[in-house]
């Protein structure tokens, strides 16, 4: 799959610590993107694209993200309409606040919001699960009803069905992606979610300017 | 929405090279972790895990080598485990391209190195692996962990023993039978049933897949995943056959 026969989107993974960067760089590199994994913010402001990663805790995510100054950066992008895809904890940070065992933490801000545990009998959320896209969706385009993407977050935050949110579901409903102007996020891990993820960052990349 | 049961085969990998196995036709090398890891990938496997049973801790470079060859080439998530004594292991491997470590005998040694991890890395990525066996001391725990493959008894109750790592941060348990392993008898029902009553965490079952009827019965009591080594190995089950199998069982698969 490749994005195109246009010049490769320049797409920047942002290292602000957290863990398994290399999946991230390759699944984007393989399908067309030309990929760099830095933490230089005047080349996160100027890339076509800004993947911001994550795993693990909010709190240890958000602590990464703050000494590296990039909160200002990724909410510059977005109020310019440049594009950002979280994900994983990576979209969780771009809500208003995570709350992991009572200790609030502040996220980027970008959506309205709060990151919860999910009420579900086992977690984490961990496997192949199917998702909830609304009608014209743009990162599930194409993409067939059943097709199952890989989770792994005992957390999350609510779906917004009026902001055309994608719904999730394991023991609650909550959201599985969100798509609002040059934001894009996923609470599942496209990057290890084989073809169908491979698909999906396809139609991520054809986003970019 | 459901989850799906997740199928994993595992490949045990010794200096590099997967041990034993049978030569696919398909395949150039059936002894490469990376081509094998490709062909499961290709046939529907949902995760992968290397077991390293490399006995020199010299020769540990070569599997941190296999890890980011997988993982550039291989875009399903890699559990890796074997001989994980520290946290600077776990980190080397995840760094490697790992999404999970799997975390067995130094965690017995030493608990505290369950929540060292899971507070470092996220209890996402660390898998507790336990070699349980049905205790033959009647006085004893009625299954228990093991430990240097199961040649060791710890009279340790291994019900127990789940509950208190999914407490120190273990994001998943991986319950493998010792008296089933290799026996192709069946997984241990009621094991995985009894620690899957005590623990609130996924758990894998291990040990025992011989036939196509195994599988079923395993989710039946209680796994969010089954792992077989061998009969993938052998080309005796394919991924395939086994998820058409869980599937005619009404159990959810990818």
């Amino acid at each position: 799959m490749s994005a195109g026969g246009g010049p490769r989107p320049r797409v920047l993974v942002l290292d602000y610590g957290s863990g398994n960067l290399r999946s991230a760089q390759r699944a984007l590199a393989r399908v067309g993107a030309d990929v760099t994994v830095s933490d230089d913010l005047d080349a996160a402001r100027d890339a076509d694209g800004l993947v911001v990663p994550g795993v693990g805790a909010y709190a240890a995510c958000m602590a990464g993200i703050d000494g590296l100054g990039a909160a200002p950066v990724v909410r510059a992008r977005l109020a310019a309409g440049r594009p950002v895809l979280g994900i994983c904890v990576g979209m969780q940070v771009l809500y208003e606040r995570g709350d992991e065992h009572g200790v609030r933490t502040a996220g980027i801000g970008a959506l309205p919001g709060e990151v919860r545990r999910l009420a579900a009998p086992i977690l984490p959320h961990m496997g192949w699960n199917t998702v909830r896209p609304p009608a014209g969706s743009v990162l599930f385009a194409g993409l067939p009803a059943d097709t199952r993407f890989y989770f792994v977050h005992s957390y999350a935050a609510k779906a917004d069905p009026d902001a055309g949110d994608t719904i999730g579901e394991h023991g609650e409903p909550f959201a599985a992606a969100v798509e609002r102007g040059a934001l894009a996020a996923t609470q599942f891990h496209p990057e290890k979610s084989g073809d169908a993820g491979a698909h999906l960052l396809t139609n991520w990349l054809a986003t970019l300017a | 929405m459901t989850v799906a049961v997740r199928v994993i085969p595992c490949l045990d990998v010794d200096g590099g090279r997967v041990v034993k196995g049978v030569n696919f036709t398909d395949l150039r090398d059936a002894g490469d972790p990376v081509e094998m890891a490709r062909l499961y990938d290709a046939e529907g496997a949902d995760e992968l895990t290397f077991l390293d049973i490399t006995a020199s801790s010299g020769d540990r470079e070569t599997t941190y080598d296999i890890v980011r060859r997988t993982a550039e080439q291989v875009f399903i998530p890699l559990t890796v485990g074997g001989g994980v004594r520290s946290t600077d292991d776990v980190n080397r491997l995840l760094r490697a391209g790992a999404d999970k470590v799997g975390i067995n005998t130094a965690a017995v040694a030493r608990p505290e190195l369950v929540r060292e991890c899971a507070h470092r890395f996220g209890n996402q990525c660390i898998v507790i692996s336990i070699d349980a066996r049905r205790c033959p001391d009647p006085t004893g725990p009625r299954f228990e962990v093991t430990t240097h493959g199961g040649r060791r008894g710890t009279g340790i109750d291994a019900v127990a023993w789940a509950a208190q790592v999914v407490e120190l941060g273990s994001g998943e348990i991986l319950l493998n039978s010792m008296d089933a392993d290799g026996t192709r008898d069946g997984y241990d029902l009621e094991m995985i049933s009894a620690v899957r009553a005590e623990v609130d965490v996924p758990v894998i079952a291990s040990g025992g897949a011989g036939e196509l009827g195994h599988f079923p019965p395993a989710v039946g009591a209680g796994a969010d995943a089954v792992l077989a080594a061998s009969v993938f190995h052998f080309g005796q089950l394919r991924i395939g056959e086994v998820k058409s199998a869980l599937r005619a069982e009404g159990v959810p698969v990818r």
